[in-house]
């Protein structure tokens, strides 16, 4: 089995448009959720999330491209440009032939839907631009990165709801470390802050109206997010050859399905996927310095979420650290486990870990370090990062320090 | 009907029973509506009344409305609609 290292990373979300940025937010405790900015958000009875601000789509692809690209899309386009960008890697001959483009999104150009509809249904008009489905369509971003830096590969798009870029990153990290594709661009992306997209999650009843509040004993429930994280995931010996810098290393992955309820999460399943990341990667529960949570902020899933811990690591949940950034970029839904690498790749090669910022009152079924307001120093040699999803479908991701 | 009947309705159907196994002193519990059917419910009852119900599922004593008994939903959607202008 060969092994698996980051050499390149790339986001934009509502903390900032690039790595560097977003790190700094996460560093600084900084929050990126706020009133929410779109047509008819004041039929909305959920008016806050973590919207991308500033980002001018149209200074940064053309006309044509403008009709191609849903927001998702743009978004992703901008995280993999970055990545790759950083890793130095350059896509030709065998290994374009060979190298992939997995990632992971929910509901793919949710704001195209969104207008097309409104112009279908409210506006009355029988005719839509033909390129509605090619821009919505869930894969529409993987395909646009694999045109835009020739990847040739094993090619497709993940969609396991807000496990989606755990999902991809997974099977990503699989094909590098079978062998199968010598390096590999994975993350994921979600754009729902429009008025159809917020209005859906409103009908559950999970939405916070004031804010994300992780592990807190008065949290009330999530805020949604947008943005995308995309990486490189290269084989070991592939970076090391060409020179490139290691940001840390994949080393195990697990997934679960917890086969019980559409919504409700499960301590069984959740623990299940970070116990198997863990024998993936053939460690110790107690190498294991950092976890970045699932932790949406709702009632349900941080209590479980924190019960699965406590048996998983049993004493040693206790001495590690667990963190919700969801606090600050919000829930990027089908995007959220590739923004959330970026703090695992923050402890393990800065040492430097991500708070969960609002953090009140402790909560006595959460009671665990989870980081509260304010980033800390510490040597993390192996981080997790958990995705649990509605669905009940689970992934876990485990890395190491290089 | 009575906003109370129309209520009882509700519950009846989300809990897959006879309108006449839904007493006021009857929990959620007790009719076997879990969180989702809780959800259900409201929407439901919201449709019907055309009432928006202060409800969110993370915490649900700390909101206005109170789900302890079916009783005390239905006075919770007599005193909504009653305000309703």
């Amino acid at each position: 089995m060969k092994r698996v290292v980051i050499t390149g990373a790339g986001t934009i979300n509502s903390l900032g448009h690039s790595v560097p940025d977003t790190l700094d937010a996460m560093r600084e405790g900084r929050c990126g959720i706020s009133a929410l900015e779109f047509r008819d958000v004041e039929r909305l009875a959920i008016q806050i999330g973590g919207q991308v601000r500033g980002f001018e789509a149209e200074g940064r692809f053309n006309r044509q491209q403008m009709t191609l690209y849903d927001r998702f899309t743009q978004f992703t386009l901008t995280a993999a440009k970055e990545a790759i960008d950083q890793s130095g890697i350059e896509f030709h001959g065998d290994l374009a032939a060979r190298s992939g483009v997995v990632l992971g999104t929910a509901g793919g150009g949710v704001s195209t839907w969104d207008d097309n509809y409104r112009s279908v249904y409210e506006d009355g008009k029988n005719r839509v631009h033909p390129f509605v489905v090619p821009k919505l369509m869930n894969n529409a971003a993987a395909s646009h990165v694999s045109m835009e830096h020739n990847l040739k590969g094993p090619s497709f798009t993940v969609s396991t709801a807000c496990a989606s870029s755990n999902h991809a990153m997974a099977l990503a990290f699989q094909m590098v470390r079978s062998g199968a594709a010598p390096a590999m661009l994975t993350g994921g992306s979600e754009s729902m802050l429009c008025f159809g997209g917020v209005k859906a999650w409103e009908g559950l009843r999970v939405m916070s109206k004031d804010a994300c509040r992780p592990f807190s004993a008065n949290r009330n429930g999530m805020v949604q997010g947008e943005g995308a994280g995309v990486f490189v995931f290269e084989e070991y010996e592939h970076a090391r050859a060409r020179g490139a810098d290691i940001l840390c290393e994949v080393v195990g992955f697990a997934m679960s399905s917890d086969a019980s309820d559409i919504v409700m999460p499960s301590k069984q399943g959740a623990a299940r996927a970070m116990s198997g990341a863990l024998a993936d990667a053939g460690l110790s529960a107690d190498s294991v310095g950092y976890i970045n949570a699932h932790g949406t902020g709702t009632a349900a899933n941080d209590k479980t979420e924190c019960a699965a811990v406590a048996d998983v690591f049993g004493p040693h949940a206790d001495e590690l650290m667990i963190s919700s950034t969801k606090s600050m970029h919000g829930h990027l839904i089908g995007g959220t486990g590739a923004v959330e690498l970026l703090a695992c790749i923050m402890a393990l090669r800065d040492g430097v870990i991500a708070p969960t910022i609002g953090y009140e009152e402790p909560d006595p079924e959460c009671a665990l370090d989870v980081v509260p307001n304010e980033a800390r120093e510490a040597k993390v040699d192996v981080a997790l990062s958990n995705a649990f999803a509605f669905g009940g479908l689970n992934a876990v991701l485990a890395l190491k320090r290089v | 009907m009575s906003i109370s009947d129309r209520v009882i309705a509700i519950i009846a159907e989300q809990a897959v029973l006879e309108p006449s196994d839904v007493t006021p002193e009857s929990t959620l519990e007790d009719l076997g509506i879990d969180s989702l059917g809780l959800v259900e419910s409201i929407f439901a009852i919201e449709e019907e009344f055309d009432i928006s119900i202060p409800f969110n599922a993370n915490e649900p004593s700390a909101s206005d409305f109170d789900i302890s008994n079916v009783a005390a939903i239905i006075a919770g959607i007599e005193k909504l609609v009653s305000e309703k202008v």
